[in-house]
């Protein structure tokens, strides 16, 4: 007689999310973010190559040189860069177990996210009142989209982090918590290295 | 006939928990990271020449892959994962470097 015996479902409040086993033997849930990060190089690859090639060809408006504050734009991204260490915390503490630490860490991710997209909202003001506007230029309509598209990104991903703090603190997340904010913390860092890409060719660059 | 299927997710919790750095590693590459972006701005403060450009981008590529192996893990993680997003992350950049030679980006 055939005895099918599937250990599952016990020990997957430790590990997995819904306790059934996967075909590839990886989380289901993990899997499925890293398949949407690939898919977003594809969006921020249409973005920054649109950018880069209309680069230079603006005949009309403030050129990058004249609306660009390189400091600024620094410490912005320095801010993203350290959101980045915050949460791999976060995703640490998550994994200890620590519910304060995790939550904590969660939240000053956010909060520095939130200060980086203030920033940006900053320049983008102060880009305005200079005159480059979303329609005044090749440049302007290229460099607003891509990084207004990066601004929406970082502003779901804190929405995402706030809620998962709340979710922790009123511990409602059912199974493995570690990989629920180990999988918001792939999402942020994918954000992070698209700044990283942005800051690079967009800033740097000199044209 | 005895069939046991053990739960794919303890081989997740086993292979994370071996691989996981302390949280002082992680700080010691934020730290380099951070070390990298003073460098890179540097080269809008200093003139680098003909090197402007190849530093600018090599540290662009250094942080891309340290962020995303260390912080994201996936250097400890299952293949399969990096098979996944590396492939989407070629597949954008062949597809783009196609799109902008058609558009002759690349000719002077």
């Amino acid at each position: 007689m055939a005895d099918v015996t599937l250990h599952d479902t016990d020990h997957d409040t430790d590990h997995g999310t819904h306790g059934h086993a996967t075909s590839t033997g990886l989380s289901n849930n993990k899997l499925a973010m890293w398949l949407f990060l690939g898919s977003e190089c594809l969006l921020f690859g249409g973005l920054i190559s649109t950018y880069m090639l209309y680069r230079g060809r603006a005949q009309v408006g403030p050129r990058p040189s004249q609306v660009f504050d390189i400091p600024f734009t620094s410490v912005s991204s320095f801010v993203l860069l350290m959101s980045s260490l915050t949460m791999v915390l976060a995703v640490s503490a998550a994994q200890k177990r620590d519910d304060q630490g995790t939550t904590l860490w969660l939240a000053v991710t956010g909060l520095l996210g939130a200060t980086f997209v203030g920033g940006q909202v900053y320049e983008f003001t102060a880009m305005y009142n200079e005159g480059l506007g979303f329609t005044t230029s090749l440049f302007g309509s290229s460099f607003y989209t891509l990084t207004g598209f990066h601004g929406v990104h970082v502003t779901v991903g804190i929405i995402m982090l706030m809620s998962l703090v709340g979710i922790i603190k009123r511990s409602t997340i059912p199974g493995n918590k570690a990989e629920v904010v180990e999988i918001v913390g792939l999402y942020w860092h994918f954000v992070d290295v698209v700044w990283i890409i942005i800051f690079t060719l967009v800033y740097l660059i000199p044209a | 006939m005895t069939v046991a299927t053990e739960s794919a997710t303890e081989h997740n919790h086993d292979e994370h928990g071996e691989h996981a750095m302390s949280n002082a590693g992680y700080i010691r590459i934020a730290l380099i990271l951070a070390a990298m972006t003073g460098l890179e701005v540097s080269t809008y403060y200093v003139d680098f020449g003909a090197l402007s450009l190849p530093v600018l981008l090599i540290l662009m590529c250094i942080k891309f892959f340290v962020v995303v192996s260390y912080f994201m893990h996936l250097k400890f993680d299952n293949k399969l994962l990096s098979m996944v997003f590396y492939a989407g992350l070629f597949l954008a950049i062949t597809v783009y470097i196609a799109a902008l030679a058609t558009f002759k980006f690349f000719t002077p």
